[in-house]
């Protein structure tokens, strides 16, 4: 590792400040994901800005009934958090899902949005990737790829995402809220990803220098039914091969809300708008249900080691959806 | 740019270490797992994966258990941290935990039970904080401590590997203390 310069400032704008006069420099949070990079080599900052220090660190209630998760509030606390758990229970379900106690209690909601893929090719320096080294190829396509992307990928890069947290995060319609030079913006979360396309290299649309304040959990979702389920090789403490979040409520028999959102099978948390577009208005039967998640699975298109990734997604997403919407009394 | 005669950039930092404070400078690349081993001499804490994997490294730092092989110590300026050697208080005495892991024999080499040490006495007081697991009932009531069964203990124990397969062992222990 080489050495580098450090400094954890107070300010959003000292941060902004400290960043942009340090050519090779990357923000620091929990730490889990980059200063493991480092030590692969894969990330080689010349100066770290630390956020720990930043006033992002609370959860609070907007007048209008959203919930502001600050970018630093750790993940054990974001899924503790009683009004997290009463009213958004998918978001504390993936947050439980994921990693480990020790992980979770350094791992923050900004670091967690912005961690890397866990692509074995991106982390070894001897390997090709379009990801870690712009055109040097994808050694994945062709190579060991059982975990890879079904859907979404490109001849670029074949990784996913290998956040829970995000997944549920785009079901429940959540916005992540940036702050630059520029001033601040916000987006939805799910759109926050990129799909790889030509530039593997962009994992978000974040730009040069910006920071990650918080997530927006909206008024209009809390409150509504809502689950995560992940399919693992182990029982704990392993990235998803498929998981899912939704988020549905009925009003009258008929699925009025419906936000469905897979992770572990592409670049981005990959929101099912076409399942949802056909779930929308209709009674939940299980052909109903069945019809919608094929339909946003017809896009598959599955490498020679993870077909299986079609079937368990789709049966993830049936039980989920069966559980909150169950099927409708035959008369 | 550091140039390769230059030395690394480092910080002067003050961090208390089983009630002691200690003042040193460190180079900004350095963990904390090596600070306590090498700079402290306290060999408790493992070097396992050094990744955050196997848990091996587990220490208590700000009253929450986390790898210590992750945690730049620069960023520990004025933290309060517990290792295996301070879990017992300031003298020879032994923490119930570590009595229980000696009654279960709940270790083969003992490698990882520094780790598995720390990890569960962190553990127990998230559970008595409220903190739910991936196996608690999502409809239990928020902010009650949450009663722990195998199921929790091995879900809340699972980032802390242990490859002599001492786990009925180390769970056993933990049950003992919760009793």
């Amino acid at each position: 590792m080489n050495g580098f310069g450090y400094l954890r400032p107070t300010t959003l704008q000292e941060a902004a400040e400290a960043y942009a006069a340090h050519p090779g420099a990357r923000y620091l949070a929990g730490g889990t994901n980059l200063v493991d990079l480092m030590k692969l080599g894969v990330e080689r900052p010349a100066f770290l800005v630390d956020v720990g220090a930043l006033p992002l660190d609370g959860i609070e209630e907007l007048p209008n009934g959203s919930l502001r998760a600050g970018a630093t509030v750790r993940n054990s606390d974001l899924a503790a958090d009683p009004r997290v758990r009463d009213r958004y229970p998918a978001l504390s379900q993936a947050l439980l899902a994921g990693a480990s106690g020790q992980l979770r209690n350094a791992a923050t909601t900004g670091g967690n949005l912005l961690q890397r893929t866990r692509c074995p090719y991106f982390q070894a320096l001897d390997k090709p990737c379009n990801k870690r080294d712009p055109g040097s190829g994808c050694g994945a396509l062709e190579g060991v790829h059982r975990d890879h992307a079904v859907l979404g990928w490109s001849e670029r890069c074949v990784a996913t995402h290998p956040s829970d947290m995000a997944v549920a995060l785009a079901a429940l319609d959540a916005e992540v809220e940036l702050y630059g030079t520029d001033g601040t913006r916000s987006m939805p979360v799910a759109d926050f990803h990129r799909l790889p396309g030509e530039h593997p290299e962009r994992d978000t649309e974040i730009r040069p220098g910006e920071i990650v304040t918080g997530v927006l959990l909206p008024a209009a979702t809390a409150g509504m039914p809502s689950a995560y389920r992940k399919a693992r090789d182990r029982a704990s403490y392993a990235f998803a091969l498929a998981s899912v979040a939704v988020v549905l409520r009925l009003a009258d028999g008929a699925i009025e809300h419906v936000g469905l959102a897979f992770g572990g099978l592409a670049h981005k948390p990959w929101r099912a708008r076409r399942a949802e577009e056909a779930l929308r208005g209709a009674a939940p039967t299980p052909a109903a249900l069945e019809r919608a998640v094929d339909l946003e699975l017809a896009a598959a298109r599955p490498l020679e080691e993870n077909a299986y990734k079609v079937p368990l997604a789709r049966n993830l997403a049936l039980d989920v959806l069966g559980r909150l919407a169950p099927a409708p009394a035959v008369a | 740019m550091t140039s390769e005669n230059a030395p690394a950039p480092g910080s002067e930092i003050t961090l208390r270490v089983n009630g002691k404070p200690h003042t040193l400078y460190v180079d900004h690349r350095r963990v904390l797992l090596d600070l306590l081993r090498e700079d402290l001499g306290l060999t408790g804490a493992k070097k396992g994966c050094d990744h955050g994997q196997c848990g091996a490294c587990t220490v208590l730092a700000g009253g929450r258990r986390l790898n210590s092989c992750l945690l730049l110590a620069v960023t520990l300026d004025g933290a309060e941290v517990t290792t295996v050697e301070g879990l017992g208080g300031d003298g020879e005495e032994t923490h119930p935990l570590q009595r229980a892991f000696l009654d279960r024999d709940a270790f083969q080499c003992g490698y990882c039970t520094p780790g598995q040490l720390c990890s569960a006495v962190g553990m127990l007081a998230e559970a008595a904080a409220g903190h739910p697991s991936h196996v608690t009932d999502p409809a239990a009531p928020s902010g009650r401590p949450v009663a722990l069964d195998r199921p929790e203990i091995r879900e809340r124990m699972s980032g802390n590997l242990c490859r002599c397969g001492a786990y009925p062992g180390i769970v056993a222990a933990v049950e003992d203390v919760i009793e």
